[in-house]
């Protein structure tokens, strides 16, 4: 059993949904995102999604676009964000997912790149631009190597298709809240508990709902009716609030790493309820 | 002749749907939408009369003399004079066919992007006739390159929404009409402006525009009492080039011709040159050609042409370059600057700046052509638009 299967079979037995955070790999430099991994993981996070930068990312919203932006200075390349998943890896077990768009994983070499991931310690991957269609290609690489492709359904998406996604799915299925792209949102959609408990009647994979959540009691709220919780957008903006500049440099300030730690402790509580 | 694409929107390796999965929905209805639209003659008549008495159809055919003499060599040339078409270009083929669409399957509000603008005034003339909501997407920089037509638009009712994220042209403003479109999917419809974007896009927009190729046969055998030898066309996502060519694909012996930019020299890094100078990749929904660096990372585009400004291009153009039943080339700003005042010279037509760029390749074509070639060129373009540009540029050199 691999990583992302055993966290969520765990989390099952003691009824709590896991607390999924985002981050952009080199916002605001590679050293600061390899100290979040571990902070984030001793203030209970149970997977970690980690964002491969991407100069046109158009499922995302503003902050997560500028996190990118900011990433993407220092030139930061799956290169570097294998070699910082090796490095943690000596120090943590928590299961880790490359979220990134699918150019650079073709450019890299799709065997090549799966193979690296793996021995990485990567577990899987979540590509926005890449539905089911076009997923053959990749899921034909990566599944040998046992590199979990998570796929993603929206709100939209009919039921027969949900079905076919959930079956070909690997690690948990990425329910999108809302019909958009990322981002912080006061309000969750009304429907979005009763599209969830829709969804969750057509598969028994894991099911994780992400884009928009970013408070403790959205998390709450949720974790009765998901498996999985998401939020990025609201940690990239606590990361943008605590970065400084130094000169045409960018680099964590003092308390980034310990403030992303607390809110990260607050909504993991959120789970639990 | 396979059937091109394929039903999920294949061509060859190129073209497909890399979308997020809340726009797969949308983009599946939109293809058996237009199919259905295709077969029905009552969409059809609309069309074709909105062609004729709208945008002005049938467009000229019309021969340069004073071109071919100037370029030399013996040969004739013929101008298809899509720059006399309603609002100044090709484009309002493609908007006027797609706007129509979105009427036809109930959409309440039309978003599109530009670069130039002339798709967005395309688009705005389109919405304004049929009496569509319109929002046009467009980059900073180009909105200040670019303030005739982005009064245009404004005038036809559409509202301009400025692009800040990225490089601020046409690139960020097609990522940000996606992610509108994934926002507001359930009444929006996205009018693309050229052969690029996920199936059915390429196939939708080349069906759209192949009014241009179908007209010019029949014009050019009434006037010359043959097909050509050579067709040439401007190539920036495609959409006038796959215009033209298609409809002359099955013919033998027919050489076709698309002319990139290659802005600053393709050797450097302004250029907007993705099949003379790119790479294989994914970008904005489909796999093409495009610019990019080692790690996948998209490129800027450059070309003194603001509607050649893509580092993508339409992924059948990539299937052709493949296989080389299409040559591609490219000339780079200057020539392209040369060939604007040339035949603004020689027969008093100001071609669009990216129409430009297949006269300039006339130039360097024409003495390896035998006598009495036959040479048709789409003018996909006025260039009215880009007279402001060129007198500055003009008078920046003077004053040196």
């Amino acid at each position: 059993m691999n990583r992302i299967d055993r966290m969520f079979s765990q989390l099952r037995k003691r009824k709590e949904a896991a607390l999924i955070p985002f981050i952009t790999t080199g916002d605001p430099d590679i050293a600061t995102t390899e100290e979040l991994i571990l902070e984030m993981d001793r203030q209970g996070a149970d997977l970690i999604e980690l964002g491969l930068p991407f100069s046109d990312p158009l499922a995302d919203g503003p902050t997560i676009q500028a996190s990118s932006q900011r990433a993407l200075r220092h030139k930061i390349n799956a290169k570097d964000l294998f070699g910082l998943v090796e490095k943690v890896r000596e120090k943590t077990s928590i299961p880790l997912v490359l979220m990134g768009y699918y150019n650079p994983i073709l450019q890299y070499g799709l065997s090549v790149f799966a193979k690296d991931a793996v021995n990485s310690g990567l577990d899987g991957t979540i590509v926005p631009d890449l539905p089911l269609e076009e997923a053959g290609a990749w899921m034909a690489v990566a599944k040998p190597q046992g590199l979990a492709n998570i796929l993603l359904v929206a709100p939209n998406t009919p039921a027969n298709r949900v079905k076919k996604i959930a079956k070909a799915t690997q690690g948990f299925l990425y329910y999108v809240s809302v019909t958009g792209i990322t981002g912080a949102r006061s309000q969750l959609p009304t429907e979005l508990s009763q599209g969830l408990d829709g969804i969750k009647q057509l598969t028994n994979k894991p099911v994780a709902v992400g884009f928009g959540i970013s408070t403790p009691a959205q998390v709450s709220m949720l974790s009765a009716v998901t498996d999985g919780i998401i939020v990025g957008s609201a940690i990239i903006k606590l990361i943008e609030a605590h970065t400084i500049k130094q000169g045409n440099d960018l680099k964590s300030g003092p308390g980034l790493v310990k403030k992303v730690g607390e809110f990260i402790g607050e909504l993991k509580k959120a789970t639990r309820i | 002749m396979n059937k091109s694409p394929n039903n999920s929107g294949h061509f060859g390796i190129y073209g497909g749907r890399f979308v997020p999965e809340t726009l797969m929905p949308a983009i599946t209805e939109l293809d058996s939408a237009y199919r259905k639209a295709r077969q029905d003659t009552g969409f059809k008549k609309e069309l074709n009369q909105i062609l004729k008495n709208y945008v002005g159809r049938p467009t000229p055919l019309y021969e340069a003399k004073g071109l071919a003499e100037a370029v030399g060599g013996g040969i004739r040339v013929f101008l298809k004079r899509e720059d006399l078409a309603h609002t100044g270009a090709h484009k309002i083929n493609n908007t006027v066919g797609q706007v129509l669409l979105a009427k036809r399957m109930g959409k309440t509000r039309i978003i599109a992007e530009t670069g130039a603008g002339q798709h967005g005034v395309a688009t705005a003339t389109a919405a304004a006739l049929m009496g569509l909501k319109c929002e046009v997407y467009m980059g900073r920089k180009d909105m200040v390159r670019q303030v005739m037509n982005v009064f245009r638009m404004e005038l036809t009712g559409a509202k301009v929404i400025p692009v800040i994220s990225g490089t601020q042209t046409l690139k960020d403003a097609i990522n940000e009409t996606i992610r509108d479109w994934v926002t507001n999917v359930r009444n929006t419809y996205y009018v693309i402006g050229s052969v690029v974007g996920p199936h059915p896009y390429p196939m939708m927009v080349r069906n759209f525009q192949s009014i241009i190729g179908r007209e010019t046969r029949r014009q050019i055998r009434q006037l010359a009492g043959c097909l050509p030898d050579v067709i040439m066309a401007c190539v920036g996502g495609g959409s006038n080039a796959m215009g033209i060519f298609y409809p002359f694909l099955k013919d033998q012996g027919i050489r076709m011709i698309g002319v990139e930019a290659a802005g600053k020299g393709v050797e450097t890094d302004y250029h907007s040159a993705p099949l003379c100078a790119g790479s294989p990749g994914v970008l904005h929904g489909t796999m093409s050609y495009l610019l990019q660096d080692h790690w996948g990372q998209i490129k800027g585009a450059h070309s003194l042409a603001p509607g050649l400004d893509y580092p993508g291009v339409g992924p059948e153009h990539s299937v052709f370059k493949d296989s080389g039943k299409i040559e591609y080339v490219a000339v780079d700003d200057e020539q392209a600057l040369e060939a604007f005042r040339l035949l603004s010279e020689t027969d008093g037509i100001i071609p669009a700046l990216e129409s430009a760029h297949a006269v300039a390749y006339l130039k360097e074509l024409a003495p390896s052509l035998p006598k009495g070639s036959i040479v048709v060129i789409n003018l996909s373009g006025r260039g009215d638009k880009d007279v402001a540009t060129v007198a500055e540029l003009l008078k920046g050199r003077a004053d040196k």
